[in-house]
């Protein structure tokens, strides 16, 4: 946990957000800056420590496998940035 | 008579009740009073007139044929902009989703349309709720009604404005770290956040899934009660959501219970404005004179609020805001040169700095390598602070704290410094990571005039009880009665 050098190009990759050279620069240092105020947690023994998920954790919540009603193509299509025959279009995927 | 505007909502609903006044002269009321004042606080993103006065007069009707749906049928509520209204905007203050129109009701939407409530308005925030002082919004700068030039807190600073600018009676936020906690207290309202799933959060835009929680904001502790009363209950697409009886809020606010109250020394340290300190210190006083037994309790892990948070909080959000690629819904970009390109510039153009910052620093503490040194360590770290809190409760009802170690800041002040700002919240992330419900009354004013508020913790789905006490401190004083000169 020593790591205050982010690697940004590829966290950045892993993202899939285009950073400007500025962007970069700016949001390392003030990651590392922020991950170092994390390495209080180095002081912890947490070797016995059970994680926590959720504060008040439900398993198996089932629901009725019954069909009902959902959007209409219209409604699901409404927000689309782009659309043709109640489809969403995107830019050509393979050549 | 005061102005309507100045009025609780229990107070309107009374009138409603005694026909001293119609549902679409109290909507009427509150939109001539944002006329005046909100070009100066600027709570909103949109509101719509047309719609909110069709909603009062459908309430008139209602009540004119005798079919009254309870405290809140014909009594506005505006909406924190996370949270969907059908056929209204969405946009969690984010360019991303400039021009999104929600096609759902949320689960709180719907309850609070079955009781009548008048929904209107989108109140501004950080956006995706990223943020303490709601300078990260991708639209404006919403402003402190006690002092224009600081920030009303955030991120669910829209929603504070609005009640304490008296351009809501009641309105809606949400708490991830203290979202809805912190405004209050900066603004001089009632804020609070139930315990983690009491409120069902399907239709609230997600921040980190394992904390958000919806709540109300209020003039008064009563009038939280009232709103909290109407989104409560179980609901089934909300996996978290807890099956419980409930109880009645607003009745069991009145009560002559003495309570043993903690008081946690790590709240009280380095870093607490000696102004806030004073009047939180004053409140303790207040209710061991009332009768409440004070006990000094202790809660070691406060310190790690912050790293843990933001690592766990930012994890979840990278994984949450994956879903805004440009492909189905939002902002796509006009220079994508390819499929997967569209990711990358969309993303890059939608998102404001603060988001891109957490996104960041979200893929980094979930990716390969990192995953057991930050992930895992803060989700261990999580229980440990959650048992801090088990054993402080051991010796208590519940907890007296500051909400917020300083009062307002300027616009500007902490913009550049994200660790600076991510410390501002420290006194109510914790809260947040073992799942509890907490309350900000306000507890006086700075010499400068600015509100300070105290946090009550309460035990998990305690919150009848947690209210009580928060209303037994209000209605000795009269600090909520404040209201800023605008």
């Amino acid at each position: 946990m020593a790591h205050t050098e982010i690697d940004i190009d590829k966290v950045a990759k892993l993202a899939r957000l285009d950073l400007t050279d500025e962007e970069k620069q700016t949001y390392s240092a003030q990651l590392g800056q922020v991950l170092e105020h994390m390495e209080k947690l180095n002081a912890l023994d947490l070797d016995d420590v059970e994680p926590t998920a959720h504060s008040f954790p439900l398993s198996n919540v089932l629901d009725e496998d019954v069909d009902e009603p959902g959007f209409t193509p219209e409604e699901a299509l409404r927000n689309a940035p782009a659309q043709r025959e109640n489809q969403v279009v995107v830019p050509k995927v393979v050549e | 008579m005061p102005e309507l505007y100045e009025q609780t909502a229990a107070e309107l609903s009374a009138l409603l009740d005694a026909g001293e006044v119609s549902s679409k002269e109290i909507m009427s009321a509150f939109l001539s009073r944002i006329d005046s004042v909100e070009s100066k606080v600027r709570s909103f993103n949109s509101f719509d007139r047309e719609d909110a006065l069709k909603q009062a007069e459908a309430a008139d009707a209602r009540r004119s044929q005798g079919a009254v749906k309870g405290p809140l049928d014909g009594i506005p509520v505006a909406l924190k902009d996370v949270i969907a209204v059908k056929d209204q905007p969405l946009t969690a203050s984010s360019k991303i989703l400039k021009d999104f129109v929600s096609p759902y009701d949320a689960h709180v939407t719907e309850l609070l349309k079955e009781q009548g409530a008048v929904l209107f308005g989108r109140l501004n925030l950080d956006e995706f709720a990223m943020g303490s002082s709601t300078e990260n919004s991708g639209f404006q700068r919403t402003c402190n009604p006690w002092d224009l030039e600081r920030i009303p807190g955030g991120s669910s600073g829209g929603s504070a404005a609005a009640i304490s600018a008296l351009e809501a009676p009641l309105t809606l936020g949400s708490d991830t770290g203290g979202s809805i906690r912190q405004p209050a207290s900066l603004c001089g309202c009632v804020g609070m956040k139930p315990t983690y799933g009491l409120v069902s959060r399907y239709g609230l835009i997600a921040f980190a899934s394992s904390l958000d929680q919806i709540g109300p904001f209020a003039k008064s502790v009563e009038d939280a009660a009232i709103l909290l009363q109407g989104i409560v209950g179980h609901d089934r697409r909300d996996s978290t959501s807890i099956k419980m009886e409930i109880p009645d809020y607003r009745a069991a606010l009145t009560t002559d219970k003495k309570w043993r109250l903690g008081v946690p020394k790590e709240y009280f340290g380095e870093g607490l404005d000696p102004e806030v300190r004073a009047a939180i210190d004053a409140a303790i006083k207040s209710y061991e004179a009332m009768g409440h037994e004070i006990v000094e309790v202790s809660l070691p892990t406060t310190d790690l609020a912050v790293p843990v948070y933001y690592i766990l909080a930012p994890a979840e959000a990278s994984s949450n805001l994956s879903r805004y690629d440009g492909i189905r819904y939002g902002h796509r970009s006009a220079e994508a040169k390819d499929a997967i390109d569209v990711y990358y510039k969309s993303r890059a153009e939608g998102f404001g700095p603060e988001v891109k910052r957490r996104i960041i620093l979200g893929s980094y503490v979930l990716s390969s390598g990192y995953y057991d040194a930050y992930y895992l360590k803060a989700q261990k770290a999580r229980t440990i602070i959650r048992n801090d809190f088990n054993a402080a409760f051991e010796q208590c009802d519940a907890l007296l704290t500051p909400t917020s170690p300083t009062a307002a800041f300027k616009a500007g002040e902490k913009a550049d410094d994200p660790l600076s700002m991510y410390l501002s919240d420290i006194f109510t992330i914790n809260v947040n990571l073992a799942g509890l419900p907490g309350i900000s009354v306000p507890c006086g004013f700075t010499s400068g005039g600015l509100p300070i508020g105290l946090q009550i913790i309460g035990k998990a789905f305690q919150e009848a009880e947690m209210m009580a006490i928060a209303h037994a401190y209000e209605k000795q004083h009269d600090w909520s009665k404040r209201t800023p000169a605008l």
